[in-house]
């Protein structure tokens, strides 16, 4: 992917407060993560994990704080925050492909768009990606047509097309039937084996375990535990992740 | 009757004045879904000015009566402020005037209709947009507006309906389509007061009917498949 000059931190998150309302969503929140490194985010529903990979491309703008991605801070609006949320990838857990275009078209609207790629040269790129993640075949489909796991690779394409210096993944697995996650885990873990920078909110353990480089366990809108999947597994040090883990690992 | 028919096609020019009508509303129907979809764009942008204008100008145009427009066009614009819209003929002034109006009012139809298609579009569409780095323009040129686009067809062919209909308010100002010749010819041939009606309301019923079929066959031929 494209390699900027600096070295520093992919994503750098310092003092991060948000609210809805009189709700405190997202608690000084503070930490980087390091370029080429697989961040999994766990954490109960609510505890403002999503919130926080919405708001490191400003979906959801911050009451306080910085972040940065790439060293740059991201602009409050306008075309310079368009510019850098176009190297910020971003898959979501309702896929969110674009309805009315085919796949291909998804894939291809914002190298032409936004990058201003010759549209033979995006096509080509598009149908490699596509390929990729193993629905070059559904090209021509529109959304409706496809299986949701097939949706989500198509989603996945379409924000590896712009070729981005992060992915962030929002439970990308949790609105899919069960038989349909391995295919786009699959497709995640090949992606953190080339060297990509991830941050990804997922309910999959087994993923966090095998492709993940750390993990951020996230309650109550703070950062509980931030250490390696292992550690987090077999060894987690507060009240609240030993409650999450002994709920979820007893299924 | 046939006669009689045959007689008023011959005295009256009612094809030429149905196709006045035609052309009013073809050129009024695409003025208004243009200046329409500018104002929807103003209404949804995220400048406060612009929201403002288009909210102004839909709650004061839509709230005037069509005829109190139509005339103002001539009134106002015309006799008043001499604006002519390049045209030196009385009824080509009467006409472009004419169409001035309608799309200056019909468009704040066309607007709503599409606002309403807009709310119908899932925010995900545009989140994944914006996330891609798709500016306002883009995001709403690419992916909202088609979408709206299509979820409105429907309503849209009643305001196009409404509009064919609506152009018979260019009489007030003396442009030379179907409903001023009605008022013509009821006033010369009294005694076929009925048959007169009945061509004339048959003639719109001829312009209306296919309008609503085709768009409703669009409609279903474009929807987006969720």
């Amino acid at each position: 992917m494209t390699e900027a000059a600096s070295t520093g931190p992919m994503i750098k998150v310092t003092d991060v407060n948000k609210f809805f309302g009189d709700l405190h969503v997202l608690k000084d929140i503070d930490f980087e993560v390091p370029r080429g490194q697989v961040v999994v985010v766990l954490g109960p529903s609510g505890s403002g994990k999503s919130t926080l990979c919405r708001a490191i491309n400003r979906l959801e703008p911050i009451d306080t704080g910085t972040i940065e991605v790439d060293g740059r801070q991201m602009p409050k609006e306008g075309n310079a925050l368009a510019a850098l949320r176009a190297d910020v990838g971003m898959v979501f857990q309702q896929f969110n492909l674009f309805a009315h275009k085919t796949i291909i078209d998804n894939v291809m609207l914002a190298p032409v768009k936004v990058r201003k790629l010759k549209k033979t040269e995006a096509h080509n790129t598009a149908m490699k990606l596509l390929d990729r993640v193993g629905i070059a075949n559904q090209a021509q489909k529109y959304p409706a047509q496809l299986s949701g796991g097939q949706q989500q690779r198509a989603a996945i394409a379409r924000a590896l097309a712009m070729a981005p210096k992060v992915m962030m993944f929002d439970e990308p697995t949790s609105a899919l039937d069960p038989e349909m996650v391995q295919e786009v885990l699959d497709v995640m873990t090949d992606l953190a084996k080339e060297g990509m920078t991830m941050f990804v909110i997922t309910h999959e353990m087994g993923f966090a375990r095998r492709a993940a480089h750390r993990v951020m366990f996230m309650s109550d809108g703070e950062i509980v535990e931030d250490t390696t999947p292992d550690d987090f597994f077999t060894n987690p040090k507060s009240d609240r992740a030993k409650d999450f883990l002994s709920k979820i690992l007893t299924h | 009757m046939i006669e009689e028919l045959a007689t008023l096609f011959e005295e009256y020019r009612i094809l030429g004045a149905f196709w006045v009508t035609v052309q009013l509303t073809v050129l009024s129907a695409i003025g208004s879904l243009i200046w329409g979809t500018v104002l929807v764009a103003m209404r949804v942008s995220p400048v406060p000015v612009m929201r403002w204008f288009g909210t102004a100008y839909i709650n004061v145009v839509r709230n005037t009566p069509l005829t109190v427009i139509i005339v103002a066009t001539s009134l106002g614009l015309w006799q008043t402020m001499g604006v002519t819209m390049g045209a030196e003929r009385f009824d080509t002034i009467g006409f472009r005037l004419a169409v001035l109006g309608f799309i200056a009012y019909t468009a704040c139809f066309v607007c709503e209709s599409l606002r309403s298609g807009i709310n119908t579009v899932q925010v995900g569409q545009s989140e994944a947009a914006r996330a891609l780095g798709l500016g306002f323009a883009q995001v709403l040129g690419h992916i909202v507006l088609p979408q709206a686009f299509r979820s409105v067809i429907g309503p849209l062919a009643s305001v196009m309906i409404a509009l064919t209909k609506n152009t018979t308010i260019a009489a007030a100002i003396g442009v030379g389509e179907a409903a001023l010749l009605m008022k013509e010819m009821i006033e010369n041939e009294a005694d076929l007061l009925f048959l007169i009606t009945g061509i004339f309301a048959l003639g719109f019923v001829c312009l209306t009917l296919p309008t609503g079929l085709i768009l409703g066959w669009i409609s279903n031929r474009v929807a987006v498949k969720r």
